[in-house]
């Protein structure tokens, strides 16, 4: 009994004396591991490498005849005229709404940094579109854009005909306002974080300078607020992704063509368990995201440099 | 001079006054409207959702978007919380899953981000780089290799498929890891001097110093999932353990006085997050700046 508990005892003591035994540098490797250890293995997982089984099936035939068949599918995907509608579309809503949610909100931001009543009540306003759930987001988008909503009722009043806005060439317009009422506060506040942060001392001395406000704006402001700018257009563009989710569920699986997005395409091509055309176009997919983000950080490199830091 | 800047400042206070109202105004619509009974409801929106079934009662032959009721009627809580307890299991289901992911999530991230801080190899500049990459993919890439490895791993249908993934999400290591990167190495070297191991740096130093970085990523994250439809959906495809937002979605449009009702229920755990940080909402991401680590 005894002897078994000084054999514990003992073995204790060397685990012990094996950590305070190792060198610096053996130390510090397992250190750092226990930190970022289990979210690397985890994003390895869960990510990374059954992205690289999504690659692999994308160069095959099929999972049951794995026969290397290179491009085929991409070219089919490529092909396909859903897909082909499907990017056009979501290049033209990206394009669209994008920019515009950067705009908008670095607008609003610059408003309300102007000293004007009420600033903290607007700026949670703004705000509130984060917690509306999204099923009550969609009905009031139908109270407001259906055939007989809303909408309508105004246009009628004005002696105007009645559109359908969710099957109409507006339709993505109507897309674009919801995604815009839904992000602009979030976007604002960054800027507003991001303004707050300008040296108070340069705006005032180009004050005393007589400096104008479109100088103020454009040589000084817009110089420190380029990194908030880059990240508000990433973060723009994640979010213009997740629109879909809005688009789905008021307009179903297959809206008008205007409409159906990437994801309707991914979507319907998942349901019909067609994984090759899938890989390819998740694939596809990946490569033009990394080459975007690529573009974005050259040109943050070599229009913001003379702020960083 | 002075008479134009407050001219100025009036314009913009009336353009910012009218967009705040605009968009405010669904928030309000979602709970005034979940106060009305289903019959005025019927009667505003009965245009729209034509394909009511039962008794319809009266419908107005024009759309009113009404913001007080009526006469304040509590019968859609009452059919939402009592009648039908289905809302309230599925609002539990919502909990159950996103508590975890949210708790999990940033646990993980304050652990990676510290690593990320304190150790720069080469190895690691380069898993932050994946990092970034992998936040930027859209849902539907990431997609596919969710649903393989769930399948592989069994957990497809269960909890986990949707836990996990949302565990391991690389968005809060990314804001959690610069803000700490902003953290004074200074402070880092005081305490090694005293004494301190990493440990202690990470829990007296590093979340300390990121409490209102971790609380506006705790509300963002939970924000995402409690509103999430299309995991449950392809992930957890059975019913009965679905949260509430998918249920939401598919409410039909019957039940539209109802569906306000629970949204309004569903908004209470986001509001009251909202109301207690909406300050360290904006000055946890006030130092965000550039995307690069």
């Amino acid at each position: 009994m005894s002897m078994n508990k000084d054999k514990t005892e003992k073995n204790k003591r060397t685990l012990r004396e094996r950590w305070h035994g190792l060198n610096y540098k053996t130390k510090d490797f397992i250190q750092s591991w226990m930190f970022s250890g289990p979210s690397v293995l985890g994003v390895s997982v869960f990510f990374i490498l059954p992205f690289l089984v999504v690659v692999y099936y994308s160069v095959i035939k099929s999972p049951l005849n794995p026969e290397f068949v290179f491009f085929e599918n991409f070219q089919n995907v490529i092909g396909n005229q859903a897909f082909k509608i499907a990017v056009k579309n979501t290049a033209d809503f990206s394009i669209v709404a994008v920019p515009l949610a950067v705009i908008l909100s670095l607008g609003l931001a610059l408003m309300l940094e102007a000293r004007i009543p009420l600033k903290s009540q607007f700026r949670t306003f703004f705000l509130s579109p984060m917690m509306v759930p999204v099923a009550s987001v969609v009905l009031i988008w139908q109270v407001l854009f259906d055939r007989n909503g809303v909408l309508n009722e105004v246009m009628l009043t004005f002696g105007l005909d009645k559109i359908d806005w969710l099957k109409s060439e507006w339709a993505i317009g109507v897309i674009v306002v919801l995604y815009l009422w839904k992000n602009l506060g979030y976007n604002m506040i960054l800027f507003m974080a991001a303004l707050s942060n300008i040296p108070k001392e340069l705006l005032e001395v180009a004050d005393v300078e007589g400096a104008s406000e479109t100088y103020k704006f454009f040589e000084i402001k817009l110089r420190y607020l380029s990194p908030t700018v880059l990240f508000v257009t990433i973060l723009s563009m994640i979010n213009s992704f997740k629109v879909f989710r809005e688009i789905y569920l008021l307009t179903g699986e297959y809206p008008v063509e205007r409409l159906y997005m990437l994801q309707h395409f991914m979507n319907n091509t998942f349901e019909a368990l067609d994984y090759q055309k899938l890989s390819a176009a998740a694939v596809i997919l990946a490569i033009v995201m990394v080459i975007i983000i690529a573009l974005l950080f050259k040109v943050e490199d070599s229009f913001g440099k003379d702020v960083e830091g | 001079m002075k008479k134009k800047k407050y001219f100025g400042r009036a314009v913009m206070f009336i353009i910012s006054a009218v967009f705040a109202f605009l968009f405010l105004m669904p928030t309000v619509l979602t709970i005034t409207n979940s106060f009305m009974t289903q019959s005025e409801i019927n009667a505003n929106y009965g245009m729209i959702f034509s394909n009511i079934t039962g008794d319809r009662g009266y419908i107005a032959d024009k759309v009113t978007l009404k913001f007080i009721p009526d006469k304040v009627s509590l019968s859609q809580y009452i059919t939402a919380l009592i009648k039908s307890p289905d809302y309230l299991f599925k609002f539990w289901n919502s909990v159950i899953l996103v508590v975890p992911i949210v708790v999990l999530q940033v646990g993980t991230a304050a652990l990676a981000s510290y690593g990320f801080t304190r150790w720069r190899g080469k190895f690691r500049s380069f898993m932050f780089f994946f990092y970034v990459i992998l936040m930027l993919m859209p849902y539907q890439v990431t997609l596919v290799p969710n649903y393989l490895v769930s399948e592989w791993m069994g957990i497809l249908n269960t909890r986990w498929a949707i836990i996990f993934p949302g565990m391991f999400a690389p968005f809060s290591v990314f804001l959690l890891t610069k803000s700490m990167r902003r953290i004074p190495s200074s402070l880092i070297e005081a305490a090694k001097l005293d004494g301190a191991g990493e440990w202690q740096i990470f829990t007296r130093i590093c979340l300390p110093q990121c409490r209102s970085a971790l609380y506006s990523i705790a509300i963002l994250v939970f924000i995402d999932y409690w509103n999430m439809v299309e995991q449950p959906i392809i992930l957890l495809p059975d019913p009965a353990q679905q949260p509430l937002s998918v249920y939401l979605s598919q409410i039909n449009a019957g039940e539209v006085g109802i569906a306000f009702a629970v949204a309004t229920i569903y908004m209470i755990p986001t509001l009251l997050l909202f109301l207690h940080g909406e300050e360290y909402l904006v000055e946890g991401i006030a130092h965000q700046g550039s995307v690069k680590g």
